[in-house]
C-alpha cells in the first residue's frame, strides 16, 4: 500500500487497514484453473497416450502450475509493494526445499549404487 | 514571514524515505509473520516428501503403492480440499466485509468438506492396516504414514482451529484482532492443500502407476 496517500494519523503502527485486493472473482478464477489442472494431471497418469518416462515431469510441471494458482489466486501473493518481504521469505523456503528434497535423493541414490549387493541373507 | 506562509511549508504528508513510506499496518505485519511460520512448516514438510521419494521403492515384499491407493478416493479427497479452500477464502472475505451471516456459511462449508476429507483418509487408512499394510510392515509404508499422516494432523488441528475462530467471532464479533485471526487461518488452510498438491502428485499419481 502506498504509505504516501494516507494522512499522517493513520501512519502508526496499529492501524487497521481491511482492504484486501481479493474478491469473489479472484477465488472463483483461481477455483477454476485448479480444478483443471487437477483434472489434467489425473487424466496425465492414467492415460495410455503419453510416452510412458514422460508422464512423472508431466505431472510434476503441473503440480508446480496448480501451486502457482495456489499462491497467486488464494494466497495473494503478488508483485504489490507490501507483498516483496513475503515473495523473497518464499524464495529462500523454495531454496530449502529444493536443498533438502533433492540433495536427500542424490545422496541416498548415491549411497545405494555403492553398496554391497544385498542377498536375502540380512536378518528381518 | 505570514501564517500563511509558515503553513504552507509544514508538511501534511509524510515522504516515504527508502524503506517504502514508514511502518507498515499490523495486518501486513502479523501476516507476514504467519507466513514465515508456514514457510518453515512447510520446509518440515519437505523433509517427509524427501525420506517418501527415498524410501518409496523399499516395500520389503510388501504391498506397493499401485496395489494399495484407489485413485477414485484420492480425487474425491483432493476436491473435498480444494472446494474447502474455496470456501474459506470466501469465509475470510466476507469476515473482512463485516457479513456475519455469510461467515457462518462459509465456515459451515470449510468444517463439512474438510472433516468429509479427513474421514475418507481415516478410512482409507484403516483399510490399510486392516489388510495388513500398516506402519510397521515396510519403510516405503512408514514413510507414506509419516508423511500422509502429518498432513491429515495439520487438517485435524485446522479445523479445532476453525472451531475456535467460529466461537470467536460468535462472542466477540468480527472485530479486528478477529478477522486478523481469521487471515491467519485462511493462509494456513490455503497452505495446506498446497501440501497436498504435493502429496496428491508424488505419493498417489506416481505411486499407483
Amino acid at each position: 500500500m502506498d504509505g504516501a496517500d494516507r494522512p499522517l494519523d493513520e501512519r502508526t503502527p496499529g492501524v487497521e487497514q481491511n482492504e484486501s485486493r481479493a474478491d469473489y472473482r479472484s477465488y472463483t478464477a483461481g477455483l477454476g484453473l485448479a480444478i483443471l489442472l487437477t483434472i489434467a494431471s489425473f487424466v496425465v497418469s492414467q492415460t495410455s497416450l503419453l510416452w510412458p518416462p514422460g508422464i512423472p515431469v508431466g505431472l510434476i510441471v503441473l503440480a508446480f502450475a496448480q501451486i502457482g494458482v495456489h499462491l497467486v489466486f488464494f494466497l495473494h501473493l503478488g508483485t504489490g509493494p507490501d507483498n516483496t518481504n513475503n515473495v523473497l521469505a518464499l524464495a529462500f523456503g523454495l531454496l530449502i526445499v529444493f536443498l533438502v528434497i533433492t540433495g536427500s535423493i542424490w545422496i541416498m541414490a548415491n549411497l545405494s549404487t555403492n553398496m554391497m549387493p544385498m542377498s536375502g541373507s540380512m536378518p528381518r | 514571514m505570514t501564517v500563511e506562509a509558515v503553513a504552507d511549508t509544514v508538511p501534511t504528508r509524510l515522504v516515504p524515505g527508502p524503506g517504502g513510506g514508514g511502518p507498515a499496518p499490523t495486518r501486513t505485519v502479523v501476516a507476514y509473520g504467519f507466513w514465515i511460520f508456514l514457510l518453515s512448516d512447510i520446509i518440515m514438510f519437505s523433509g517427509l516428501f524427501a525420506a517418501y521419494a527415498v524410501l518409496s521403492g523399499n516395500t520389503a515384499g510388501g504391498p506397493t503403492g499401485r496395489e494399495l491407493f484407489n485413485l477414485h478416493s484420492v480425487f474425491i479427497e483432493t476436491a473435498c480440499l480444494l472446494f474447502s479452500s474455496y470456501t474459506c477464502g470466501l469465509g475470510a472475505l466476507s469476515g473482512e466485509r463485516q457479513q456475519r451471516d455469510r461467515f457462518y456459511v462459509f465456515a459451515a462449508f470449510t468444517f463439512a468438506l474438510g472433516a468429509a476429507f479427513l474421514f475418507i483418509e481415516v478410512s482409507e487408512f484403516a483399510g490399510m492396516v486392516s489388510k495388513g499394510a500398516g506402519p510397521s510392515r515396510s519403510a516405503f509404508l512408514s514413510a507414506f504414514f509419516t508423511l500422509v499422516g502429518m498432513h491429515g494432523a495439520h487438517v485435524t488441528s485446522g479445523l479445532l482451529w476453525l472451531v475456535y475462530l467460529v466461537a470467536q467471532v460468535a462472542t466477540k464479533g468480527l472485530r479486528p484482532h478477529v478477522l486478523r485471526r481469521l487471515l491467519c487461518f485462511s493462509l494456513f488452510w490455503h497452505a495446506l492443500d498446497i501440501v497436498w498438491v504435493g502429496v496428491m502428485t508424488l505419493v498417489y499419481l506416481m505411486g499407483a502407476r
